[in-house]
This record gives C-alpha cells, structure tokens and sequence, in this order.
C-alpha cells in the first residue's frame, strides 16, 4: 500500500510539471534578433515592435503617416519649423502622466546619440503649451518618417539613470515590460491606462533564439505560435503542416553589390552594367530564396510605392551583352575564360557576411555567374561591420549586402545616407552623380507631391544607367503563425508585431 | 591545510593576471577595426556606419594607448570592478552573474542527471565484465560520445516537444526548460563516466584488498559498500571535477541549441563584438572557478580516498 501510494505520489511530481506546461496558453515570438540593450538607440526595435515604446507618428503597411503619440502636426511654408500636438490623457507605463516636458526630454536625449537622426539637422526643439516645435536648419520633409524611427520612442523621465542611460524602458504602449532578460527574453503584459484600443492578448514572450533549426523545431511544436526568419525549405515543409500558417509579405530590403567605382576595373559604368547583366536574378529567386516570383525586374521592390515604376528599363540577365560591353571596355577573353587588360585579370574580391543566412549563398551564385564572364570574384566572407570600415579605408572592391530601404518608413531616409555625394557605408562608394544629388535634395525639401514624383524617376534612371550599386534580389518577411492565433499581420516596415491586433481563435 | 589554502590563493592570483593579460592582447590582435565591430554589437548591422562606430571611438577611447587600456583594466579589478559592457553597457559583473547562474544551473542539472546515468551502469558491467549489459554499455558510450551534442539534441527536442509535447523545446524560465538541454549533455557525460566507473570497477576488483574482504566472509554488497564504493569514487570525481568544467565553458553549441543565456553563448557574443570587458571577465570568472574546481576535487578526493585517511 505504501509503495503504491509513493509510486503515485512520484508520477505525479513528474507528470505534473508537463501537464501544466503543456496547458499554458502563453502568446510565443520567435525570432533570432537578440535584444542587445535597453537604450532605444541600440536596441529600440525590440520596444516598438513589442509595442511597449510609442513614437510621435506612426505608419500604416502603405506607408502613409498616421497619428501617434502626436495627435496632429503643422509645419510652416519653409518646411523648417514643425509643431507636433501632443495626444492628451497618455499614461506612461508607471502611471505618470506624459507632459510635453517628458516628451521634450526623451527627444532631446535620442537625438543627441548616433543614428539616422543626425540627418534631421535640427537646430532648437522645445515644448510649447501642448505641443513640441522642431526648428531644423533646412527644409526636411521626410521629417514624419524619422519620428517614426524606433530611437524616438518616448520614455519616461524615470527610465533614465543620470543623464542619457536607460535603466528601465517605462514606455506609453499598449503593452507593458513584465521582464527583460538581456539579450533573450522579454515577456511583456496588456497596460491597463493605455489611451488607444484594449489588446485582447493580456501576455506575451519574446525569445531570441539564434539557430534556425531550433525556430522550426518551436513553430512545429506548437509551442512558439509566431516566428520569424525562417530558411525556404523549412517554410515549405512548416506550411504543409495542419497547425500552421506560412505568411509573407514584400519588405523593402534588397540585396545589393556595393562597389568601389574608384577600382580600376570597376570605374566604367559599362563595365558594372556588364555585371549586372551577368546575373541570373531568377535563378537565386527561385533556387536560393525559393520565391520565383520574386525577381528583381528594378532597383526598387513594388512595395516602396514610387520608388517602383514598372514602366522604366527592366533589369536582365544578357551574358552575350554583357560580354561585349567588357570588350567595349577593353577586356579581352583568355583561352582560360576569363577576361584580362593590359596583362592583368579581371579579378575582385566580393565581401558579404553571415548575418543573414542567404549571403553567402547568393555570394556563391554570383561568383559563378560572373566568372561565366570571365570576371574572377573571390568570395571573403566577415563580420558585417567590415563593410562600413572598408569603405572608410577606401580597401573595399565589392561588397554583396541586405540593405534595409526602411531604416525609417521613408526609403528616403535610406537615400540620402546611401548615395550621399561623399559616398554611403553601404551604398555608393567614390561615385557621385548630380543629378542623383539634385534630386534627393529636391525629394528632401520638397512637399509637392507631383515633384516628388519626378525627382524619384529621376534617381531610379540614374541608378539604371550608372549602376553604382547593383540590385540582386528583393526581399519578403516571412513568418510561420499558429492557426489558433487570428489578425496577424506583417508590417513590411518592421516597426511592429501588432500583437495588440491579434486574437486567440475561439476552438 | 594552510598551506594548501596558500597555494590555490596565489594560483588564483596568476589565474587572474595571465587571463585578463592574455584576454585582453588577444582581442586586440584580432583582426578588424574595434570601434565597427562594437559599433555592429550596439546597432545591428542595419545600423553600424562611420558615424556610429566614431561616436564608440570617442566614448570608449579606443585610441588611448593598449597599455594604459589594461592597467586601467587591472586597477578597477583590484578594486572588484569588472566594469560594463561596451555593448549593451551593462555592469559586466551583472551580466557573468545572469549567465554563470544559467550555466551553474543547466551544468548542475547535467551533472546530476549523469550521475544518476552513469556511475551506477558502469559499476554493473565492471561487476559483470563480458556480460551483455557491459556490451551494450561500451556500444551506446561509443555512439552518444560520438554523435555531435547537436544532433542529440535536435532528436531530444524531437522526441520529447514536437511529438509527446510535454517538454519546452527552447528557452528558460520554466522549470522544465533545462530538462532537454541538460539531457542532452548528460548522455555524453554518462557515456564517459560509465566507462571510468566500469574500468574503476574492475581494477577494485581485482585488488588484493577486495580479495581479502571477500575471503573475509563479507556479502558482496557489505563488500562494496565497505571497500568498494569509495575505492571506485575516487577516479569518478577526479573525472566529474574537469568535466564540470568543460560543461560551464563548453556547452556553447547546447546554449545556442536550446537558446539557453549562458556563460559560454555569451562569451562567443562578447568576442565576435570585441566586447574587452566581458571577454575579460568572463574568462576570468572561468580560470577562478578552475582553480577553484581543482581544489574541491582535491578536497573531495582527500575525504573520500580511503588510503589517504590511513596516511
């Protein structure tokens, strides 16, 4: 008798446990991005994208603006002075009000730490009644998109530990932080005082977890209902599962090959467009990425809105084409195959990295294809801050990288870093066209739309012609989402995981 | 006893000189820019360019001459300051705390579990040595130590999340998460320690003092208990005591498998970042906790070891 009752009493401190582990309905993100720190500087995706941390303004997945923590704005004719009114009755995360003053506070701390801000050029920002007032040195009217930017998510006077450290992230949002283990874990809980809309999902996780096997292994468990960054074989396999969703959406990221135009052989815009044209874009679509509609037919992916005419040259794959523009440039055939000038072979080294899983790959396809041209590329592959080191010791010759056309929702924001006349980290480099200056300029102080319009045609024509920077592939965000879970949606800006829109499907 | 408390004490000393010194030249030697490469650990890749890896270059001083860096290292040691992270900016102290109480956690699990596995298999087939269980034995240790700790643990998630659902796949927090990956490092660890325990098993058997217990008139399992088990335990934790080690510092692929923060994971971070002050402190967090490790096995083996009692 006495053993039969230990003997139960053992089963059950085992059994027990699991039984409770697999009755907890906890809302699971997975993704493999760590969460490096708490300063929304470094690391404030993570907060907008949990949507614990809120900015000024906001974007819908069209990239139009919306109102955020700013209830309306105005600016004045010259576009330099901009008035944001603040939303009244917004609650930070430890109950205090947000005055304009803490609003104030936040900005001026985000803006002095490095990023994408810099480029606002901003010359006073202060509090007046209700409202923030920018006054920036130059007309900017991608201004909507930098305050969309995840480094100006507005704090609370108390997150900050002296002067500009995070120590707590107190944000406004729709979710609140239940506990940040740095760089892994966040479980975030529904913010009971929040202004907008009720979340109907009261607690989430997020996991960073670096191995894609292990991803795959928490989607098909069922034990992680939405992750993200997974390879194509596995998203094929995943979709063919009952309990599983495979979602994707375009993104405006593009694999691109930076070159060095001072390079002796990469100088003549011939000569790159010969590259260019060496390239099988189908093939990596469709082999490498598993997505064969997703060929790159121009510089720019269709969900950038203007940015994308279809009606402009297309982008193709012509060896014989490209065989003769190299003989234009004076690149004559060997018998071994490859192409030689005065005694010296076409031969570049090809720097890319393995943050992103398909580089090296799409690296591989590349060196092929252009060595079916008698070009040598030598594949190096490091850590991905080589490629803005080497263009700053000018030592880069050619760099195959993931741009992210949506650093802030404008890929102007982009542009203007990338194609900068002194040259871009991971744009051009010792290339420069006016043109192409003139019209970012243009783009960057102009409000009128039908101008707007005209100064993008103008960059997407150069960029064709000139080819500074070669587009390889487009890109889409893909996630694998638990059937029990309804509403999910990607933002193709990566700002948010919306999880205050989704909904446990009633079984 | 003093005496040895002495010499570990100034062993711990040279530990911490020689690692923080070795540490610290070798991630300067490192190949690439150290301002980029933090800058990269800060931002993300989408965001690291000349602007930000200048604003490091400026706050950290990366330009201050390397000697003047380390003895700045050395001073805040002395005065227990590890300092903070350049990437996340976190007390470095703060960090190896978070982690090495992850990895003590997971190792401890591992340990036990393996001890649980091992040790008593590996003292059945030396009792019963050519038998089927010692058959056996030898064919699953050579197949678990052969098999990569990924592979096992990719079939463990399999098994044990995917199909019965009654185990976390990944991650921590719930009791149950450092179930599979310490299983998964318990198997290899049993696989060794079995054989240890087995060949221990035999040579005590063969002892002319197990002989005379036998002859005696001791039942075989008075006969163990009194001669044996101590006798077997010695080589078992002397053994134990280094793999304690190596499960702390090197279960990196099982932490990164099971997305599990520890000492390892972070370390790997730490010097693809060029993060100096973690790479310092958790190496020398390592060193101590070796030199401390060989210590307690000298301890435990001077209590358990029956000679040494009678010396």
């Amino acid at each position: 008798m006495k053993r039969t009752v230990l003997i139960m009493v053992a089963a059950l401190g085992v059994l027990l446990p699991t039984l409770l582990f697999a009755a907890t309905p906890l809302l699971q993100i997975v993704a493999p991005w760590e969460i490096s720190s708490k300063d929304p500087s470094k690391a404030g995706y993570v907060f907008t994208r949990l949507e614990v941390g809120e900015t000024l303004v906001n974007f819908d997945p069209d990239g139009q603006p919306l109102p955020a923590l700013a209830e309306s704005w105005s600016s004045s004719e010259d576009r330099r002075v901009w008035r944001f009114n603040l939303r009244s009755g917004v609650h930070f995360h430890n109950n205090t009000l947000m005055t304009p003053q803490a609003v104030l506070n936040s900005l001026k701390i985000a803006l002095k730490k490095p990023g994408v801000l810099s480029e606002m050029a901003v010359e006073s920002i202060e509090a007046d009644g209700n409202a923030i007032v920018f006054r920036l040195s130059r007309p900017f009217s991608p201004i909507l998109a930098f305050l969309a930017h995840y480094s100006t998510i507005i704090l609370a006077p108390e997150s900050y530990n002296g002067e500009a450290d995070v120590a707590d992230v107190i944000g406004t949002g729709p979710y609140k932080i239940a506990l940040l283990q740095i760089p892994q874990k966040m479980e975030i809980e529904a913010f009971k005082e929040y202004w907008g809309a009720k979340p109907s999902i009261d607690r989430a996780l997020f996991l960073a977890v670096g191995r894609g096997e292990t991803r795959a292994l928490l989607a098909e468990s069922g034990e992680a209902q939405v992750v993200f960054n997974l390879d194509p074989a596995t998203l094929i396999r995943l979709g063919k599962m009952e309990h599983i969703d495979v979602i994707s959406i375009p993104i405006p990221r593009v694999v691109t090959i930076k070159m060095n135009c001072n390079n002796p052989a990469l100088n003549d815009p011939r000569a790159r467009l010969a590259l260019s044209m060496a390239i099988d874009r189908a093939g990596i679509a469709k082999a490498i990425l598993r997505q064969p509609d997703f060929l790159t037919d121009q510089f720019f992916p269709p969900c950038m809105g203007q940015w994308h005419n279809k009606s402009r040259a297309m982008l193709k794959t012509d060896v014989k084409e490209a065989e003769r523009l190299l003989a234009q440039c004076g690149w004559k055939k060997m018998e071994s195959g490859m192409v030689e000038r005065d005694g010296r072979p076409f031969k570049v080294e090809l720097l890319t990295y393995p943050d992103r899983p398909e580089l090296p790959l799409i690296a591989a396809a590349v060196q092929d294809q252009f060595r079916s041209i008698g070009v040598d590329a030598v594949i190096s592959i490091n850590n991905s801050s080589e490629v803005p080191a080497r263009h700053r010791d000018n030592t880069l010759e050619m760099a195959l990288v993931a741009r992210n056309f949506s650093l802030v929702p404008d890929p102007l924001g982009t542009m203007i870093q990338d194609f900068d006349p002194k040259g871009g980290d991971w744009g051009a480099m010792n290339w420069s066209n006016v043109h192409l200056t003139k019209a970012i300029s243009d783009l960057v102080s102009s409000g009128d739309p039908s101008a707007m319009s005209d100064s993008k045609q103008q960059i997407i024509t150069t960029l064709h012609q000139e080819m500074p920077v070669i587009p390889v592939v487009w890109y889409q965000q893909t996630a694998a989402v638990s059937r029990s879970l309804k509403n999910v949606v990607i933002d193709p800006y990566e700002r948010t995981y919306r999880i205050s829109a989704m909904e446990w499907r009633k079984k | 006893m003093s005496h040895t408390i002495r010499y570990r004490l100034f062993q711990a000393l040279l530990v911490a000189l020689t690692v923080g010194l070795l540490t610290f030249i070798m991630v300067r030697l490192l190949p690439g820019d150290l301002a980029f490469r933090i800058a990269a650990g800060r931002y993300g890749y989408d965001m690291v360019n000349s602007a930000a890896a200048e604003a490091v270059r400026q706050e950290l001083s990366l330009d201050q001459p390397a000697v003047s860096a380390f003895f700045h290292w050395f001073w805040n040691l002395i005065r227990f300051d590890l300092g903070h992270s350049l990437v996340t900016g976190e007390l470095v102290r703060d960090a190896i705390v978070h982690e090495l109480g992850h990895s003590l956690d997971l190792a401890a699990t591992a340990m036990l579990l393996s001890l649980i596995i091992g040790p008593p298999l590996g003292i059945v087939a030396g009792v019963r040595s050519g038998g089927v269980i010692d058959h056996l034995l030898l064919a699953s240790s050579v197949v678990l130590r052969s098999v990569p700790q990924f592979a096992i643990g990719i079939v463990l998630i399999m098994l044990f999340s995917v199909k019965a659902g009654v185990l976390p796949a990944a991650g921590h927090g719930h009791f149950l998460s450092r179930i599979l990956p310490a299983v998964t490092l318990a198997l290899g660890l049993a696989a060794v320690s079995s054989r240890v325990a087995r060949d221990a098993m035999i040579s005590v058997l063969n002892s002319e003092y197990y002989m005379f217990g036998r002859t005696k008139g001791l039942s075989g399992f008075e006969l163990f208990l009194r001669h044996g088990l101590r006798n077997v335990a010695v080589p078992i934790i002397t053994y134990m005591g280094m793999q304690f080690v190596y499960l702390i510092e090197g279960v990196v692929v099982v932490e990164i498998l099971f997305a599990w923060p520890g000492i390892g994971h972070g370390l790997v971070h730490a010097v693809v970042a060029r993060d100096v002050p973690m790479v310092q402190g958790t190496a020398l967090v390592m060193g101590l906790m070796f030199v401390f490790l060989n210590a307690l096995v000298d301890f435990l083996n001077r209590m358990v070891d029956p000679r040494r009692s009678i010396a």
